[in-house]
């Protein structure tokens, strides 16, 4: 669905660097397939925007090449566009108008019938919970209202690929539970889905991959499991015992490459968990220890953020 | 837009009016909900034009009152029916400058760059949405006027005359949309947009007060050629607009590049380089001449061909129009030159008449470059066809009254003529570019680059080649051709 290759961005000289083009997107490739929703995470000027803004044919790139929805981004601008939904970064309404006057409008902009315009837009605004305020002008809407309207607006023509900046920014945490789940029910429609996010736990919960980005180059990709264990080492796991260890610990050294421990607890690593937790499991219920737990150690994809972006400062 | 409208087929070509309207209509509907807008427009073409009738009344009133002549109100009242349509116009301006630049920095431009409307229907789209309100508010002026007029004094123009004045408020319209289109897409913030209207409204007010003085002249067919020469203007607006109208400019830029030290610095970038694209370089005299200069003339190939033939197109036909107003021989006698004739020569605040000449030449070629810049380079040429229609004029009037054409040619102006011609030539050539930057955009090189660029081309020639040449043929023109004419022609 997205295929990019060695996309590269180059702008022309600002203010500041007189003469010397700025890249703000280098070299970068990335793949999503239908049905998959790819992250795209980075801190502010990452060229995540930028990215975006080429693969929905707005901007045309300075060197490689990509092909969103089966056209060319350069070639077939126009289809791409008729392709591609795409939320941008502010919702950018016309606060003047009603919203139901808005989405017809964009919808007439993709050639949709009247009807069509007319049912997907109720469809969504009783989805996101706002029917009521379907006739209501746009300047009278909340933050979180005119996010979830611009979100509409991306889905009115149904688009086969979805590029969505910071969809659940400024919204409550309903809301965001709202399009979260909308964004999971789009992906399960087949569509390819990349999202652009600082929102890290949302990028865990949604996205099948994430690339983190940084000065316009792809310097992590991955699952979220791969990129934990990449960038974080071994998993480590914790037991917890109703009862001290006693003398059982010195034995239990041979089992597993323990990091830590008290009283009641230990904490090892393992490469192989299928084989090394059951094994443990089972040498502490033959020797009579009452197993509480046995978890891994949650790792946050926001310590992988970091140490990606940290490590290549 | 004009070749994208050109490959337009069947089924397409009414979706892609369809798409365009689409926007238009959101736009005018914004427009009209905005009372900002709608209260003075209605206010202009109202109220405005029935002021105008009682004020046209009382000054032609007062006038006749004191034994005036009627000629008075022939002129005045046709003269107020041009201002009572160009007045609603003004808004054309308000409106077209927010198109873009307003949307920007509403942040709604994004979404609707991201929808499959083409450049080319969003800058229709744009321009018909800013056009609309304006011209329709200058129909409807005309009207209330004409009414006005027609019930109270019993005046109305004829036809011919309503049409004229409804062509040129729909042509002044669209030059001024058109221009203002071209200014929002380019700038970043409505407030610089606003600043940059003034290369719209000037030149725009100037043509106003041309009309206005044709007006009383009641010369009413000289504006015909007005509406044919913003015709023109608006072919080449809207040219610009579809070469300058670029989604990436509108999205990337996000602060105004007016500034002194950025232009200083990158004039010096193109000052050192012998290729807009190429290195910096140390720049001396000796480099200029071999290399610079070679590469400025390889770039200005084109313009110097259009300025020569511009130049030779009304060097014949200033010859031919001898046939329409031929000169009686006793107009000029050249053989009644002699050197008391070239006594009393000018030389205003110089202590020369070489200075002078020199002066003169440096100030009307500088004087062209800087109007071309508002002009897409065509005022420079226009400027130097002039004297050389004259001279064409001049050469086959000297044929007419039997002298030897050719004769004329090398005495009066080949002596001098051979070095001035050469630097007019060039300068104008360059002029024309430096104009023309703004409807031939450079890859790679914003507008403003290639401004600067051409800038930076412009003055390494004035300096290094046509100064040296108009110096040169100062000094020929006042102490060698004007004894080669006594001595040719003089008694």
């Amino acid at each position: 669905m997205i295929e990019a290759d060695g996309l590269t961005k180059q702008f022309l000289s600002s203010a500041q660097e007189v003469g010397e083009p700025f890249t703000a997107v280098d070299n970068l490739s990335l793949s999503v397939e239908a049905g998959k929703v790819l992250a795209l995470l980075g801190p502010n000027g990452a060229g995540k925007t930028t990215t975006v803004r080429m693969l929905s044919a707005v901007l045309a790139p300075t060197r490689g090449q990509a092909r969103v929805a089966g056209y060319d981004i350069v070639k077939s601008a126009s289809q791409v566009r008729r392709a591609v939904g795409v939320l941008t970064e502010a919702p950018g309404l016309y606060l003047r108008m009603r919203a139901i006057k808005y989405l017809d409008f964009f919808g007439q902009l993709y050639s949709l019938s009247a009807d069509v315009r007319q049912a997907r837009a109720m469809k969504w605004l009783e989805r996101f919970g706002m029917a009521d305020a379907a006739n209501q002008h746009l300047s009278e809407y909340s933050k979180g209202m005119r996010q979830k309207l611009a979100l509409i607006r991306t889905m009115m023509h149904d688009p086969a690929v979805l590029l969505l900046d910071e969809p659940t920014s400024a919204m409550d945490p309903h809301s965001a539970k709202l399009v979260r789940d909308a964004i999971t029910e789009l992906r399960s429609d087949k569509r390819a889905i990349i999202l652009c996010t600082h929102n890290l736990p949302e990028a865990e919960q949604l996205a099948d991959r994430i690339a983190i980005i940084r000065r316009g180059k792809i310097i992590a990709e991955g699952s979220t499991v791969e990129l934990k264990a990449r960038l974080l080492g071994t998993p480590v796991i914790e037991v917890r015992l109703a009862t001290p260890f006693n003398g059982l610990l010195p034995d239990v050294l041979q089992q597993v490459n323990i990091l830590d421990y008290g009283d009641t607890w230990l904490r090892y690593q393992s490469d192989d968990q299928a084989h090394d937790n059951p094994r443990l499991v089972r040498w502490l219920t033959e020797r009579g220890a009452e197993i509480l737990t046995l978890s891994e150690v949650p790792r946050s994809l926001e310590a992988v953020y970091l140490k990606v972006v940290e490590s290549k400062e | 837009m004009l070749k994208e409208l050109a490959q337009i087929k069947l089924p397409l070509e009414r979706r892609w009016f369809d798409e365009a309207l689409v926007l238009s209509w959101r736009e005018l509907r914004d427009t009209l909900r905005d009372w900002r807008i709608t209260i003075p427009i209605v206010l202009l073409t109202l109220l405005f034009p029935v002021l105008m009738h009682i004020t046209a009344s009382l000054a032609v009133d007062w006038v006749q009152r004191y034994g005036g002549s009627s000629l008075i109100s022939e002129r005045t009242f046709p003269f107020m029916l041009m201002v009572v349509g160009f007045f609603p116009l003004s808004f054309s301006l308000v409106i077209a400058l927010e198109a873009f630049v307003g949307e920007k920095e509403r942040k709604s431009l994004e979404p609707l760059l991201a929808t499959p409307l083409t450049d080319g229907q969003l800058y229709f789209a744009k321009m018909l949405a800013s056009l609309i309100p304006p011209v329709l508010g200058s129909y409807l002026g005309i009207t209330v006027y004409l009414t006005a007029m027609y019930f109270t004094r019993g005046w109305h123009p004829s036809l011919h005359f309503v049409i004229l004045v409804v062509c040129l408020t729909t042509a002044k319209a669209i030059v001024m949309v058109s221009g203002a289109v071209v200014v929002s897409s380019q700038t970043t913030s409505v407030r610089a947009a606003n600043l940059l209207a003034s290369f719209i409204i000037i030149p725009m007010t100037l043509l106003v007060q041309v009309e206005s003085i044709i007006m009383f002249w009641a010369n009413y067919s000289v504006l015909w050629w007005f509406v044919l020469l913003l015709a023109a203007v608006n072919l080449l607006m809207v040219r610009m607009g579809i070469k300058l109208f670029d989604r990436e400019e509108l999205l990337g830029r996000e602060v105004d590049e007016l500034n002194p030290m950025t232009i200083w610095r990158t004039f010096k970038r193109y000052w050192s380089r012998v290729e807009p694209h190429g290195r910096n370089e140390r720049v001396t005299v000796g480099r200029i001449y071999r290399r610079d200069i070679p590469a400025i003339l390889r770039r200005l190939h084109l313009p110097v061909g259009l300025v020569v033939l511009c130049m030779l197109a009304i060097g014949v036909a200033g010859a031919l129009m001898t046939r329409q107003f031929p000169l009686d021989k006793s107009t000029f006698d050249p053989m009644a030159l002699s050197s008391e004739s070239f006594q009393n020569l000018p030389t205003g605040f110089l202590p020369s008449f070489t200075s002078w000449i020199l002066v003169h030449n440096m100030r009307a070629l500088l004087g062209a470059a800087i109007l071309a810049i508002f002009s897409f380079g065509s005022i420079a040429v226009v400027l130097l066809m002039i004297p050389m229609g004259v001279l064409g004029f001049a050469a086959a009037q000297f044929a007419i009254w039997g002298y030897n054409p050719l004769v004329f040619l090398a005495t009066f102006i080949l002596p001098h003529g051979i070095f001035e011609l050469p630097a007019a030539i060039l300068v104008t050539a360059a002029a024309v570019r430096l104009g023309a930057t703004f409807i031939a955009r450079q890859p790679g090189m914003t507008i403003g680059e290639n401004w600067l660029s051409a800038l930076a081309d412009f003055v390494k020639l004035f300096i290094f080649v046509a100064l040296p040449l108009l110096i040169v043929a100062a000094i020929i023109e006042a102490n060698v051709t004007l004894p080669i004419v006594i001595w040719v022609y003089g008694s």
